[in-house]
């Protein structure tokens, strides 16, 4: 089931958690809501689920007005970040849980329910620990507990508030691919909150990147990562270098090196920063035709697959940050103490908006 | 037996004067009452305890001490639920007047009961057109002992309550459990033991009550008379021995109640730890 969320709004007193935002959510996907803390995003999720309403905007499922109705009537899964399993319930009453609730007519009998509980608890494979408490239970398996439970009432749109955000590394990482394969499975319109960028980049069909209560931009891993729309979103997903620089009529300067660039045709002598992802520093120990800026190597942090270098420019104004494989690095074989060429490349510039405005 | 290290020092020090401190305040005391009803033999223990009028005592204390403590369990986990989950102007107010019953001298409060419930008091007025007499009767009995009993209910249950998970509810919600079901299945199982605990200290409370119970009761034997007042009477009367027999009784029947009520908690907590 699709997800539309027409220009909704929400303030807690002075503060605008949601500043009319519009977000559509096509039927089967799994989309991230990613931002730092405090962006908006759980509450965002939270207005989906009915467990908040929005000041102005309405959430329509499958093109129906959905703002009003309760929480109770929505047919969301939501899953909590600290799980909210009931701590009394053993596994098996918990995921029980939303179908003891029905009303007598709808609720499926003792046998059924037995049924469909240890399918779900099949699925998230803890069959075994059916009759224990969750107190008893490690944390991951208390949220794969969780979304069992969530998933017992057959919803039509699954919400996962920070699902993996209390858990371990190790653990997070096996049990993002695991929800990502369960997807695909079940197919079902999923929508998480997350504000670990590797999670949402992994994980989601689609990622809605939040700033401010505003929507910074929507798009697949590989677009927002690539073609990221803002500085914010640049800076937010992965690391950058920023660099100074001032942008005349399509061309910018950053140092002593100047780049053609695809837009800003109209700027004069605009303030700018110039954005370059680590992996896109080519580092050169000889001065080609292609602009380049030197600068001297001043740490090297080798463990791991990609070796990370931290230069400083030969006019002292910046640190750069680069990663180059190993083999590159060999190939180099440069120390610190180094003195060698800087090459950017797929530079994205914006221009400073406390200049143009 | 070779010496221990602590990290917190001065244990058998503490533990030494714990010990001394209970008995000469508790079992010292407990112990010369047993002892003095000694001096009877089984048969007068026996008559004096069994006397009609002790008996008609026992009912009308236990009764009324347990029909308080029932509705303060109710009433007093309504207030602690009003004063924990909603901000209302005033609410600081009606947090301190819970503690008043705890401050206010006994007999004040009994004095102040029996004036609002006597047939020409405020409320006392209003009821005895419909035939409702509360004050010298047993229904006073029980207004002054739920009176007492109050804050024992609203003070325990109202921190159990404010570390009430929130989201334990709304994932109820969102699954589809009416308010009824959630206050029934997941708000009442967590906060059992605390209301269990807070029901059994105000009955503990309201069956030593004196003070503000004499004065609404009206004292009739047979009919209003509580069992700390036979006490008293016999006290009164020089008969000591009397006294203490009928307080005995008290004792075993109170401590056979508290250990009820210990072993419900510890049953219930039981199937908590089980699920810890």
């Amino acid at each position: 089931m699709s997800i539309e969320i027409r220009n909704v709004t929400k303030n807690f007193g002075s503060f605008s958690a949601l500043n009319n935002v519009s977000l559509d959510v096509p039927s089967g996907e799994l989309v991230a809501l990613l931002g730092p803390s405090g962006c908006g995003k759980t509450t965002l999720l939270r207005i989906i689920a009915g467990l908040e309403s929005p000041d102005g905007g309405n959430i329509l499922f499958h093109g129906n007005d959905a703002t009003e109705r309760d929480v109770r009537e929505r047919q969301v899964g939501f899953v909590f970040q600290h799980y909210a399993l009931f701590r009394h319930m053993t596994v098996f009453e918990n995921v029980a849980f939303g179908l003891r609730v029905r009303p007598r007519a709808t609720r499926p009998s003792n046998d059924e329910i037995k049924r469909r509980v240890h399918e779900l608890l099949e699925l998230v494979q803890l069959d075994w620990l059916a009759d224990r408490y969750p107190p008893q239970l490690s944390g991951g398996q208390r949220q794969r507990i969780a979304l069992a439970r969530a998933l017992a009432v057959e919803p039509r749109v699954l919400l996962l508030d920070e699902p993996f955000g209390a858990l371990d590394a190790k653990v997070r990482k096996d049990l993002r691919r695991w929800l990502r394969r369960l997807h695909d499975e079940l197919h079902i319109t999923s929508v998480f909150v997350t504000h670990d960028q590797e999670e949402a980049l992994e994980v989601a069909d689609r990622i809605v990147v939040m700033n401010h209560g505003n929507v910074e931009q929507i798009g697949s891993p590989q677009e927002v990562y690539d073609n990221p729309a803002s500085p914010f979103v640049y800076k937010f997903l992965g690391n950058v270098n920023l660099f100074h620089s001032r942008v005349t009529a399509g061309r910018a300067n950053i140092g002593e090196i100047e780049l053609q660039l695809d837009d800003h045709h109209e700027a004069q002598d605009s303030p700018a920063f110039a954005y370059v992802r680590p992996h896109d520093i080519e580092i050169l120990k000889e001065r080609t035709g292609e602009p380049s800026f030197e600068a001297v190597v001043s740490y090297v942090h080798a463990i791991g697959p990609l070796v990370r270098l931290e230069l400083e420019r030969a006019d002292h104004t910046e640190l750069v940050e680069a990663e180059l494989t190993r083999e590159r690095f060999k190939e180099l074989d440069i120390a610190e103490g180094a003195r060698v060429f800087v090459q950017p490349r797929n530079v994205r510039v914006f221009l400073d908006p406390a200049s143009t405005s | 037996m070779a010496k221990r290290k602590h990290v917190l020092p001065g244990f058998t020090l503490s533990l030494g004067y714990t010990i001394l401190y209970l008995s000469l305040l508790v079992l010292i005391p407990l112990a010369a009452t047993f002892a003095k009803t000694m001096e009877l033999s089984f048969e007068q223990f026996w008559d004096i305890v069994t006397a009609p009028r002790v008996v008609a005592s026992y009912k009308l204390t236990f009764g009324a001490s347990l029909i308080g403590a029932l509705i303060n369990a109710v009433f007093g986990l309504l207030t602690a639920w009003v004063l924990v989950r909603y901000t209302f102007p005033g609410k600081k107010l009606i947090d301190a007047l819970v503690d008043l019953p705890f401050a206010l001298p006994t007999a004040v409060a009994g004095i102040a009961l029996t004036a609002v419930y006597a047939s020409n008091g405020w409320i006392g007025s209003l009821l005895e057109p419909h035939g409702i007499k509360v004050a010298f009767t047993p229904l006073g009995v029980v207004v002054a002992l739920t009176f007492i009993g109050l804050p024992f209910v609203v003070r325990t249950v109202q921190p159990v309550l404010e570390d009430l998970e929130a989201e334990a509810e709304e994932a109820a919600a969102s699954l589809g459990a009416n308010r009824w079901q959630t206050f029934y299945k997941i708000i009442l199982p967590a906060i059992w033991p605390a209301l269990l605990t807070g029901f059994a200290v105000a009955f503990a409370r309201a069956v030593g009550e004196y003070g503000s119970v004499i004065f609404i009761a009206g004292n009739m034997p047979m009919v209003s008379e509580i069992t700390p007042l036979i006490i008293i009477t016999k006290l009164e009367q020089y008969d000591y021995t009397g006294a203490t027999a009928v307080a005995v009784v008290m004792l075993v029947i109170s401590f056979l109640l508290l250990l009820a009520i210990n072993g419900l908690q510890w049953w219930s907590a039981q199937r908590q730890i089980a699920s810890r």
